[in-house]
C-alpha cells in the first residue's frame, strides 16, 4: 500500500483542524478569567466551572440528563433483546417489516417525532413529565441498542446452545449461561452508544421536555437563544469532557468505526 | 441424538419469534406509529386565535403551507442549505475518508477517532463553538481573516445562510466520512496494485479504480447528509437566529411559540413527506445503477 503524498497530507490537516477548531474553542474559552467572552490571554481560570454549582438549574438538568439517559437505555435493552434475538434466529413472515419498524426512529427526523410526541403526551395526560420524556427517549435510541446487540446475535455460534441442550441444559439455564454472556459485549456497547444518543438528544427532547424536567442540551440551548456567555461555555466543556472519556472508552471496547457504522440509516 | 431434543419446540417458531418482538412492537405501534398518525391528523384541524384547536378536517393548514410565498421560500431555503451541504460534506469527506484508509495504524485509528468522534459530541456544544468562532466583529476567523489581509471588513456569518452552511457541514461531515469509508472498506487492494502495475499512474487509478467503487458511498453518504441537514434543527436555529427560518426551526415556533399546533404539524409532516419522496427515490436509483455493489 502506498503512502499519502505531501497535498493529501495537507488536506487532511486543514480538515482535522476544521473537525476540531470549533470543539477546542469552546474549551478554551470556559477558562477565561474574563467577565465576557474571550480567550484566556493571561492566564487560564476555573471561575466560570466554579459558576455552574451556582445555576441550580444547570445542575438539575445534568442529573435530569444522566437519569434519563441511564434509564431509557436499560429500558431500551430489556425490549432489544428479545427482539432481537427473535429477528436473528427465526424466518417468519413479517420479519422484515418488524426489523424496518424498530429501526424506523432512525429515518425519522427528530423535529418530526418531536412534534408527535408532544401532541401525543399532551392527549393523553403525559405531557410535561418525566415518563412521557421516558418513553420518547426509549423510542429514539432503542434502534441503536437493537443494532448493535443484533449484530452480536447474529455472529453467535449456534451449535454452543445446542451443545448445552445436548447435555441437559434447561432453556432458561442455556440462555443465561450461553446466549447472555455471548452476547453481552453487543448489549454493553449499545446501552453505551444508546446512553450518549439519548444524553445528546435536544432536537426532540426540546418539544417534550417541560421547565423542571429540562435535559442537559434543552438547557444549554434555551440557555443559548437568550445570550451566549462564558457559563454556557463552562456547561459545554464539562459535557465534550464526559463525551470524549466516554468515546475512548467505546473505541477500545468495541471499535469505533465498528459502532458507527450503519449509523448511516438514519 | 435425534433433532427433536435439540429443538424441542413447545411453540411453533413463528409464535416464539412474535412472542419476543411483542413488548418491542407494542412500545413502537404505541408510542411511534400511533403519534405520527395523530400528528397527520392534527395537521387538517382548524386553529384559531380564540378558540384554540378545533377537530374539524379541513385544507386549510395544508393551502396555506403549499401556497404561501412565506412558506415556499423557507422550503426552498431549507433545502438550499440541505445540498450545499451535502456537496461540502461529499467534497470535503470522500477524500479525507480516503486519505484515512489509507493511513498506518496508529495513525488510522487516532484520526478515526478526531473526525468520527465529534458525531457523539453534543450538537449544541459545537454549534457553539461555531457561534464564538463567527462571533460578529470579534470573532476569531474574522479576526484572522483581517490579519492575514485576505479581508478588509468582516464578513458576516452570524445571522447568515453562509454560517448555518459552514456549521452544519463540520457537524454532518463525520457521516459522509463513515459512508464512504464503509465503502473503501470492500474495495480489495490489489486491483489497484493491478492497476499501477499495468502502468496507471496514481490520477488513473484514482479516477478509474478508487473513484467507482467509492461512489455507493459517497451517494449514500449524501442522502443521510442530506435528510439530516434539511430537517436540521439546533444549528440553523442558534447560527439562523429567530429570523432566518429553516422548516425545524418554523414548526418549532408554529408549537412553542404561536401555539398554531394544526400549522406547526402540516409543517413538520410536510417535511417528512418531502425527505421520505427523497430519500427513497434516491435509493432506488443508486440501486439501481449499483446494484452489485449492495450484494
Amino acid at each position: 500500500m502506498s503512502r499519502n503524498g505531501p497535498l493529501a497530507i495537507a488536506f487532511h490537516t486543514i480538515i482535522v483542524a476544521f473537525m476540531l477548531a470549533p470543539i477546542i474553542v469552546v474549551c478554551l474559552v470556559a477558562f477565561t478569567p474574563e467577565g465576557y467572552l474571550s480567550l484566556p490571554s493571561r492566564e487560564f481560570s476555573l471561575r466560570w466551572f466554579r459558576a455552574i454549582a451556582r445555576y441550580p438549574e444547570f445542575v438539575s438538568a445534568f442529573w435530569t440528563s444522566l437519569w434519563l439517559g441511564a434509564l431509557s437505555s436499560a429500558l431500551a435493552l430489556l425490549v432489544a433483546v428479545p427482539a432481537a434475538l427473535a429477528i436473528a434466529r427465526y424466518r417468519f413472515r413479517g420479519r422484515d417489516v418488524l426489523a424496518g419498524l424498530f429501526l424506523s426512529p432512525l429515518m425519522i427526523p427528530h423535529v418530526v417525532l418531536g412534534v408527535a410526541f408532544l401532541r401525543f403526551f399532551t392527549q393523553i395526560g403525559l405531557g410535561g413529565g418525566f415518563a412521557g420524556l421516558l418513553l420518547a427517549h426509549l423510542v429514539i435510541v432503542c434502534p441503536f441498542a437493537l443494532r448493535l446487540t443484533l449484530a452480536s446475535a447474529t455472529g453467535m455460534d449456534r451449535a454452543i446452545e445446542q451443545a448445552a441442550i445436548s447435555l441437559g441444559a434447561s432453556d432458561w439455564a442455556v440462555f443465561r449461561r450461553i446466549t447472555l454472556p455471548l452476547i453481552a459485549p453487543g448489549m454493553v456497547s449499545g446501552w453505551a452508544l444508546a446512553f450518549i444518543q439519548s444524553f445528546d438528544e435536544v432536537t426532540m427532547t426540546v418539544f417534550v421536555a417541560a421547565p423542571g424536567i429540562e435535559t442537559l442540551p434543552v438547557r444549554m440551548f434555551l440557555h443559548i437563544q437568550d445570550n451566549i456567555d462564558p457559563l454556557v461555555t463552562s456547561v459545554s466543556a464539562c459535557v465534550i469532557a464526559v463525551t470524549v472519556v466516554g468515546l475512548i472508552c467505546l473505541d477500545r471496547l468495541y471499535g469505533l468505526d465498528r459502532l458507527l457504522v450503519g449509523q448511516g440509516q438514519r | 441424538m435425534s433433532p427433536v431434543i435439540l429443538q424441542r419446540p413447545s411453540l411453533g417458531a413463528p409464535a416464539v419469534a412474535w412472542l419476543l418482538s411483542l413488548p418491542a412492537l407494542a412500545i413502537f405501534v404505541g408510542v411511534v406509529m400511533v403519534p405520527l398518525a395523530m400528528t397527520v391528523l392534527l395537521s387538517f384541524y382548524d386553529w384559531g386565535q380564540y378558540k384554540g384547536i378545533e377537530p374539524v378536517l379541513i385544507l386549510k393548514n395544508w393551502r396555506e403551507v403549499l401556497t404561501d410565498p412565506y412558506f415556499r421560500e423557507m422550503f426552498t431555503r431549507t433545502f438550499r442549505i440541505a445540498l450545499l451541504v451535502t456537496l461540502i460534506t461529499a467534497l470535503l469527506g470522500a477524500p479525507e475518508a480516503y486519505i484515512l484508509n489509507r493511513m498506518r495504524s496508529p495513525w488510522r485509528g487516532i484520526f478515526l477517532l478526531v473526525i468520527l468522534g465529534p458525531l457523539l459530541i453534543s450538537v449544541v456544544a459545537r454549534t457553539l463553538g461555531w457561534a464564538l468562532l463567527f462571533g460578529g466583529n470579534s470573532g476569531v476567523i474574522n479576526k484572522a481573516l483581517m490579519n492575514a489581509g485576505l479581508i478588509e471588513a468582516p464578513l458576516p456569518f452570524m445571522f447568515t445562510e453562509t454560517g448555518v452552511v459552514v456549521a452544519l457541514s463540520h457537524v454532518l461531515l463525520p457521516f459522509m466520512v463513515l459512508a464512504v469509508w464503509a465503502a473503501l472498506q470492500r474495495i480489495d487492494v490489489q486491483v489497484e496494485n493491478a492497476a499501477t502495475s499495468l502502468g496507471a499512474d496514481h490520477l488513473t487509478v484514482l479516477r478509474r479504480i478508487v473513484l467507482p467503487q467509492a461512489m455507493p458511498g459517497v451517494l449514500s453518504g449524501a442522502i443521510i447528509v442530506f435528510a439530516l441537514a434539511a430537517s436540521a434543527f439546533a444549528t440553523p436555529a442558534i447560527i439562523g437566529g429567530r429570523r432566518l427560518k429553516v422548516a425545524a426551526t418554523l414548526a418549532y415556533d408554529e408549537f412553542l411559540n404561536t401555539l398554531n399546533w394544526p400549522l406547526g404539524a402540516a409543517v413538520a409532516v410536510l417535511l417528512l413527506v418531502a425527505l421520505v419522496v427523497v430519500t427513497l427515490g434516491c435509493n432506488a436509483l443508486i440501486e439501481r445503477r449499483y446494484a452489485e455493489a449492495f450484494r
